[in-house]
């Protein structure tokens, strides 16, 4: 997840305070992670340092001091570029799935097993993610479907390997 | 909803060696014993046991050919093995007369199988029927009884169509009417999903679940597919012929 973009993205809805962007990203993609105010601030400084984002003036009033940023030309060119790029297509491809299967293998390790328990914990977080489904809004659904996807790439393959894994076992021993 | 059968997954393979696949639920309302069968010199099942909950949603899966819908087949009475028991409830379907295990397979289980298989020649509501008119209720009731499906399965509308005139994920919704209008106490689904694209087959699911936890029906679902699996309670696998379950899923 780019922070940067995204929250140059959210700010391209209209003119924001930084504590509007962690808000919204919070609700949007935070899934437990919530952005620091920190990091909203930082980030949008170093917008408005490359010209992406331009802050306005300090709003006085009773609360503490505030001011509104709004996404410049640059700033709307880089979201468009952003959004047209694809995101890396295999980024868990070392993922720790994969390590722990080679490495059972070249120790000798029932590779088997270690594959079973791993679906069965895939399938178990499967059986949450349907039932978060249930009566759940669109967004949440959606993003349990994500999940639910990649899960069942890995599974499909947990199933691929398990069906090789004499062959494997050859490869990764010599 | 209540759920109250997800529950542990049972005993786990340990190095690849399977043990029985019980039903963590107090009542089992079906169970397989040890099945073996073969199809000529071709073993499809090696000592397959299953046994399944009231009310539970078992999911089957396993690779192609493991003889998951031969299990199937067998629990329902539609096959008989060469050696172990099938029982359901007090009565053992295996030794049972060929005229019993059909009346019982019409009145007491449901069946969706992966191409809803409605009879072209009859209209919709017709063929949910089928079930109810097969067991002697007369046509007027039991045409009343099928068109109580249509709305529940958001099928208004689409009584008097022909199955020629569904679409596949109508026509499946159709087929579950079907498996469920006689109420059964165990509905087989043998790849209810599997001809349809995936937010079809996701309300198929979302249909076939809440239809069956409201009316209490147990449920044996044979899918290749992880996605449909996660609707079930339980998953177990069946590899070469032999039930085991999987390690990893939390109690």
């Amino acid at each position: 997840m780019s922070v940067p973009q995204t929250l140059l993205g959210l700010l391209e809805r209209g003119p924001s305070h930084g504590y509007d962007l962690k808000r919204d990203y919070d609700t949007y993609f935070g899934q437990g992670k919530p952005l620091r105010y920190s990091q909203v601030y930082a980030t949008l400084s170093r917008l408005a340092r490359d010209g992406k984002a331009a802050p306005g003036p300090i709003e006085q009033g009773a609360g503490p001091e505030r001011r509104r940023y709004v996404i410049t030309e640059i700033g709307m060119a880089d979201v468009d570029q952003w959004l047209a790029e694809p995101a890396p297509p295999e980024p868990d491809l070392q993922s720790e799935l994969f390590a722990k299967v080679v490495l059972a293998l070249m120790l000798g390790r029932p590779a088997a097993s270690y594959l079973d328990a791993q679906r069965g914990a895939h399938l178990q977080r499967m059986r949450e993610l349907t039932d978060l489904k249930r009566g759940g809004e669109p967004l949440t659904v959606l993003l349990a479907d994500h999940s639910i996807y990649r899960l069942e790439a890995d599974l499909r393959w947990i199933d691929h390997t398990a069906a090789r894994l004499d062959m494997l076992s050859k490869a990764v021993q010599q | 909803m209540d759920r109250p059968h997800r529950g542990p997954a049972g005993h786990a393979l340990k190095g690849g060696a399977a043990v029985t696949a019980s039903s963590p639920g107090p009542t089992r309302l079906i169970e397989a014993r040890d099945l073996i069968l073969s199809f000529g010199s071709t073993p499809a099942l090696r000592g397959a046991s299953l046994g399944v909950g009231q009310g539970e949603i078992v999911a089957v899966m396993g690779p192609s050919g493991s003889g998951k819908s031969t299990l199937l087949h067998c629990m329902a009475g539609i096959l008989t093995p060469d050696r172990g028991e099938v029982w359901f409830g007090a009565q053992r379907l295996d030794t049972m007369s060929d005229e019993h295990r059909s009346e019982l397979r019409r009145n007491r289980f449901g069946f969706v199988f992966q191409y809803g298989q409605l009879v072209p020649e009859l209209t919709a509501e017709e063929n949910v029927a089928l079930p109810l008119l097969l067991s002697g209720t007369r046509r007027g009731p039991a045409i009343s009884a099928a068109r109580d499906w249509f709305a529940t399965l958001g099928l208004d509308g689409l009584q008097r169509r022909r199955s020629g005139e569904l679409s596949g994920g109508q026509a499946q919704r159709v087929a579950l009417a079907r498996g469920m209008v006689a109420r059964p106490e165990v509905l087989f689904a043998d790849e209810p999903t599997g001809s349809l694209d995936s937010v079809s087959g996701e309300l198929v699911m979302d249909l076939l679940t809440a239809a069956a936890r409201e009316h209490g029906t147990t449920v044996i679902l044979v899918t290749h597919d992880a996605r449909v699996a996660a609707y079930a309670d339980r998953e177990v696998i069946v590899r070469d012929g032999v039930v085991g379950t999987l390690t990893g899923a939390k109690p």
